[in-house]
């Protein structure tokens, strides 16, 4: 059937850019609805593109195929398959409920929203276009307006942490950039098609590149770039102050979004491209989500400042998406895009409680507070359920994506898995540690007439937390969404790693 | 069967649904008796569900439904409900208990700030403990057990404003994970090997010899039965946790805390049996090195927490060491193959520790009352030295406390007496004919009667220290004790009803022998075979015998040890033939290391805590202040640097040159300037000075 979802789902948001800047900036409620009107358009198609999509396939569906620039063989390719599925949906939630939490940024609200809405079309570009070169488009599109959303209305240290931010993936863009030029004269004929150099993965490892095995190096190459993206240790110095200093929903997305798209881009282009290498770099790739785990935990128990810790706790929890997603099984592939969905509604939760709390108190250091729980029950009841879903309680998703990714690995790497547990216990300490100094004791007689959180504020909340649960209690809807495409996944890489004698 | 089963697992569910979302102000009393009621409901469900059991009085009655809850194709989770005799009697304990205390707390709780939230967490507690009980795998355990750590950390944690109540919820739950981790990883190994979770078919698998054949593909090839052992133990680090078992007891103390029904509900009868249930569940699949491994941890609990009870003043610290220790009792049965006994005992102390527990609360909301009454807020309402006296003020609880007491120190015509008589049989038999399993091997098999007779009197000692001290002697606060008056009868009725079940012959009937444990129990609940095939493990054609054999020996030094106990404490704390003081004085150390706990909790907070907190902060700053500033921003402000080099270098060498023939043509044409006088003569004198100039390089 050839029809136009994706492009629509992408572009729609360039459009609503287009729209935004046309109104009138005095005309503050029209552009606020304006934006929240076309991500809730968007998320509507999205959840459409959801319904009718095949889970029972691997195919890759919807798909749009156009010659761009025929002289470098590039299209205009796009299409989902059970990998972009849930990270589209998560995008257009996401996107809606970030508009909420955007609702008293207090300055030049007409660029704030339109630089927001090119954000959202460069994240769902990347998650729906399956040419490479599309794909790097769509990637380093969203840096700007990233840019200039942490820069302008950011915290008090914001141009330092957006040139960070920018610098910092700039730098795996360039990685990025080479790696992909290096598949693009390698692959005969020349080709940014994924799908077409997934084919011909085996050319990849018979070549030389720089003296060295092609496949290795294009590897590493991308993996730099994407791990800058996750992140994965040590390119994740650059997250703890991006999200402190982005305004809440930016922050929002950047932990809900952004951070997958390094994940998405192993699972989407390393992994099926470069099968040899994903079998040679397993190991340390299980390492480096060992590290993360447990580096993680413990730079987030050493934070006052909340925002950071929630912040450090992402990259823990990202370091469960790559030890599950280095075992190579089915259980640890499920569990890690799983967990990348997961990760992605729980800290976005995490986030804009923070926002709550700061646009109240004006500070966010943990010891700062005290026993506020009697003043905001309300808050203090919906951060204790984010909290226990962000150390994964069963009853909450997060639970059972960190279980199937330990389910997955333990076989694989048993040792590593053994000490990722440990990982369990800290998750809870900085949690419950954070929640017992800002809620409970005596209350801080300075918080006594603190506000309770507001029904918008709730709004943006409520939905996170009714999927969180849902998909605790019940995960077969989206694991039945993935699972397909990854076991297909799965093997291809395994068969790939028989043929080649690993 | 299964249906009234789901409705007992489900009923509390909706008790917490509408405490919690029915948007009321918690502090309103409102509501209760609609928890309180669904609670009773669940009770009638699961005495027909004993009724039924007990009609047909088959021990290897099971009933089994599974439903696939997870499914990836290669890979499959499912959920279900394994019903057996042990289901169903737990079910009843766990419903009984539970809706007395629902009832009891009405009462105790009234006027409280977050009244219905309390009831609210009550309902998902009983919700998942059911859910552990009816639990057919061990994934799904492994769920339910992590929410009942949940709303334990709810209610330790309800009194919130208070700093000791919040530090004890943290550590409870943080204490149980670390236990927790241990049992995920023997989950991860059981799965790996056998690729299920659910305990019928790990039985099967483990006997048809499946463990045997894949357990090689983990850590590099390992012996199978050493992995069995392994897993088995690793299992068992999840009850260590959840039962308060050394080294991880040292929450439940803390866990005091909370509401004291909450304490008789969870941390006394339900919830901290749950380890103990976990055990019986895996029992099938212990090697003799595991059990060896439980016996140990469990006999070394017994005596260790019994040692520290006898210093307590506080009267729910000495409950609460008392729980410990007699969970160590029900774990060292369960690891010397004392199956049926460690169960019983489980079954027993639910009711005479809820009824301590909720016997203790009606002396603590009497002292409440009075000391609320004289509008004193220093005294200590918990602690021992301010009663005194209070069996006429309070006669009805003197007459639980009394019946219970003396269940728990062993003595004939109470249930305490078969069950704990059972255990000790068990280690004298473990001693003396058990041959496998490291304690055996080490010949360090006698120590498991030692733990447990010394536990015994001790036992005997501390807890009629406790009635001595509460309700005998002179009142010690004349002023406190003219207020206190009875409990209600909702709190009261509760207290009877448990009293009556720490009588011998409810577990007995038909039979009446007061000295046997003979009965409809030890018929429905009997030693499963071991399914272990991998090496020695549990042997249960031996243990009959030897059980039969030990078990007068084991009466008559039990009934010794714990008269010598009481004798103690008569001559000590009723008779003052004896000073506590000057004892307390004599034994210097000995009495300071028991009051203080023996310096556990000092040794995880100075030696592990706060090192590692420390760690923590370095990495924090390592990462920011060093990796981040110096070499992240290192490499940006090198670039800066280098840039402003070849900056520099621009602007001095290649623009400098620029610029130097700038300078140059612009002097050159300023001295230039000067030929250029606007006088024909000067020009002519160029031209010739030029032409000569031509003709000399011309010719040469």
């Amino acid at each position: 059937m050839e029809n136009h979802l994706l492009s629509i789902v992408t572009f729609l948001p360039v459009f609503g850019a287009v729209i935004i800047a046309l109104i009138p900036k005095e005309k503050l409620d029209i552009i606020r609805w304006g934006a929240a009107a076309i991500t809730g358009l968007q998320l509507i198609l999205a959840i459409w593109i959801l319904y009718i999509f095949d889970f029972s396939t691997a195919e890759v569906q919807l798909q749009e195929h156009y010659a761009w620039i025929p002289a470098f063989n590039i299209e205009y390719f796009m299409g989902i398959d059970g990998l972009s599925a849930p990270m589209i949906l998560l995008t257009a939630l996401l996107s809606f409920l970030a508009i909420f939490t955007s609702w008293n940024i207090d300055k030049a609200q007409k660029g704030y929203f339109a630089l927001f809405l090119l954000l959202d079309a460069g994240m769902m570009g990347v998650f729906s276009s399956l040419d490479f070169f599309l794909f790097y488009i769509f990637w380093e599109v969203m840096l700007l307006p990233m840019y200039f959303l942490i820069g302008i209305w950011g915290g008090p240290q914001r141009e330092y942490a957006a040139i960070k931010f920018f610098l910092y993936t700039l730098f795996g863009s360039v990685l990025l950039l080479l790696g992909m030029l290096a598949l693009y004269f390698i692959s005969e004929p020349h080709t940014f098609n994924m799908l077409i150099l997934a084919e011909h993965s085996s050319q990849f490892g018979g070549a030389l590149l720089l003296g060295m095995n092609a496949g290795k190096v294009i590897f590493i190459l991308l993996f730099i770039g994407f791990a800058i993206k996750v992140p994965i240790f040590p390119f994740h110095t650059w997250l703890p102050l991006a999200h402190v200093e982005a305004p809440t929903a930016i922050s929002v997305i950047l932990a809900g979004v952004l951070l997958k798209m390094g994940t998405y881009g192993f699972l989407r282009i390393s992994f099926p491209v470069l099968k040899d290498a994903t079998l040679w770099f397993a190991l340390p790739l299980a390492i480096l989500g060992l590290i993360n785990i447990i580096y993680g935990a413990m730079a987030a128990l050493a934070q006052r400042d909340l925002k950071k810790m929630v912040a450090y706790s992402s990259v823990s929890h990202m370091g469960f998406v790559l030890l599950g997603m280095a075992a190579l099984t089915p259980a640890g592939m499920n569990g890690a895009v799983f967990q990348m969905f997961n990760h992605g509604t729980i800290s976005a939760m995490l986030f804009m409680l923070v926002g709550v709390i700061y646009d109240r108190a004006h500070h966010r250091d943990i010891e700062g507070f005290g026993g506020i729980a009697k003043v905001v029950p309300i808050y203090a009841g919906v951060t204790a359920m984010a909290f226990f879903a962000g150390l994964g309680l069963p009853g909450f998703s997060g639970f059972i994506s960190e279980a199937l990714c330990f389910i997955g690995a333990f076989p694989v790497f048993t040792w590593i898995t053994i000490f990722a547990t440990i990982g369990i216990v800290l998750n809870a300490g900085y949690f419950l540690w954070a929640y017992q100094r800002i809620f409970m004791g005596e209350l801080n007689s300075k918080y006594e007439k603190l506000e309770e959180i507001n029904n918008r504020e709730l709004f943006a909340l409520i939905p996170l937390a009714i999927i969180t649960f849902f998909l605790g209690v019940y995960p077969t809807p989206m694991l039945n969404l993935m699972s397909s495409t990854l076991n297909h996944l799965v093997e291809a890489v395994k068969t790939a790693g028989m043929v080649a004698g690993l | 069967m299964i249906k009234l089963a789901l409705f007992i697992l489900f009923l509390p569910l909706f008790s917490f649904v509408f405490q919690i979302f029915s948007f009321r102000r918690f502090e309103e009393k409102k509501g209760e008796w609609v928890s309180v009621g669904i609670q009773f409901v669940t009770l009638i469900l699961s005495l027909v569900m004993l009724g039924m059991m007990l009609s047909k009085s088959d021990p290897n009655f099971s009933l089994e439904v599974t439903q696939s809850w997870l499914d990836l194709g290669l890979f499959k989770i499912d959920l279900g409900v394994y019903i057996d005799n042990i289901t169903v009697i737990m079910l009843v304990v766990v419903a009984l208990i539970s809706s007395l205390v629902h009832l009891y707390s009405t009462a105790y709780m009234a006027g409280d700030v977050r009244f219905s939230r309390y009831f609210g967490f009550l309902g998902i507690f009983t919700f998942s403990m059911n859910g552990i009980v009816l639990s057919n795998s061990l994934f799904m355990i492994y769920m339910f057990w992590e929410l009942v750590g949940l709303s334990s950390y709810l209610l330790i944690g309800h009194w919130w404003e208070k700093d000791s109540a919040a530090n004890a919820s943290k550590k409870a739950f943080i204490t149980n994970r670390v236990g927790d981790i241990g049992m995920f990883t023997g989950m991860l190994i059981i799965a790996t090997v056998l690729g299920t979770f659910n305990f019928q078919l790990i039985g099967e698998r483990i006997h048809d010899g499946m463990w045997a054949a894949n357990a090689g593909m983990l850590f590099g090839g390992i012996e199978p039965h050493k992995l069995l052992t392994f897993a088995g133990v690793l299992v068992f680090m999840g009850a260590v946790g959840k039962s308060a078992q050394f080294p991880l007891h040292v929450w439940l103390p803390d866990a005091m805390e909370g509401p004291t029904p909450v304490s008789a509900l969870i941390h006394a009868a339900t919830m901290v049996a749950a380890g103990v249930y976990l055990v019986v569940r895996i029992f099938p699949f212990l090697t003799a090195d595991a059990m060896a491994t439980i016996a140990f941890i469990g006999g070394l609990t017994a005596i260790y927490a019994a040692t520290i009870a006898i210093t307590q003043n506080d009267i729910k610290k000495v409950l609460a060491y008392s729980t410990v220790s007699q969970l160590g009792y029900m774990i060292m049965a369960l690891g010397t193959g004392a199956y049926v006994a460690g169960f019983f005992h489980l079954v027993t102390h639910a009711m005479f520790k809820g009824a301590l527990f909720l016997a203790s609360g009606s002396v603590i909301h009497a002292m409440h009352h009075s000391l609320h009454h004289l509008k004193d807020h220093e005294t200590d309402p918990q602690d021992m030295r301010n009663m005194g006296g209070l069996r006429t003020k309070m006669p009805i609880t003197f007459a639980v406390f009394m019946v219970t007491t003396a269940a728990i120190s062993g003595i004939p015509l109470f249930s305490g007496f078969l069950s704990k008589d059972a255990i000790l049989a068990g280690t004298w038999n473990y001693a003396a004919n058990v041959h496998d399993g490291w304690l055996a091997h080490l010949h360090l098999a006698w120590i498991l009667p030692v733990f447990g007779f010394g536990a015994a009197a001790i036992t005997a000692f501390y807890m009629f220290r406790l009635i001595f001290m509460t309700f005998y002697g002179e009142p010690k606060q004349p002023q406190i004790f003219k207020h206190m008056k009875e409990s209600p009868k909702v709190m009261t009725i509760p207290l009877i009803v448990l009293a009556i079940l720490s009588l011998f012959f409810v577990f007995t009937l038909p039979s009446v022998n007061p000295i046997s444990d003979h009965g409809w129990f030890t018929t429905v609940i009997q030693s499963p075979e071991s399914a272990v095939t991998t090496g020695p493990a549990f042997d249960l054609e031996h243990f009959e015998h030897g059980m039969h054999e030990a078990h007068i020996p084991a009466m008559v030094t039990s009934l010794l040890v714990a008269g010598l106990g009481i004798l103690f404490s008569v001559l000590i704390y009723l008779l003052n033939k004896i000073s506590a003081e000057k004892l307390a004085v004599k034994l210097g150390a000995l009495y300071r290391g028991s009051f203080n706990k023996w310096y556990m909790d000092e040794f995880y907070i100075n030696g592990i805590i706060r090192p590692f907190l420390k760690g923590c902060d370095a990495i924090g700053r390592f990462d920011l202040d060093f990796y981040d500033h110096y070499l992240i921003n290192g490499w940006g402000r090198n670039t800066k640097r280098t840039s402003r080099g070849v900056g520099m270098a621009d602007d001095l060498i290649v623009d400098g040159a620029v610029n130097f023939a700038g300078i140059i043509f612009q002097w050159l044409g300023w001295t230039l300037k000067f030929i250029q006088t606007g006088k024909i003569q000067n020009y002519l004198i160029f031209v010739l000075i030029g032409a000569a100039l031509l003709y000399v390089v011309n010719v040469f």
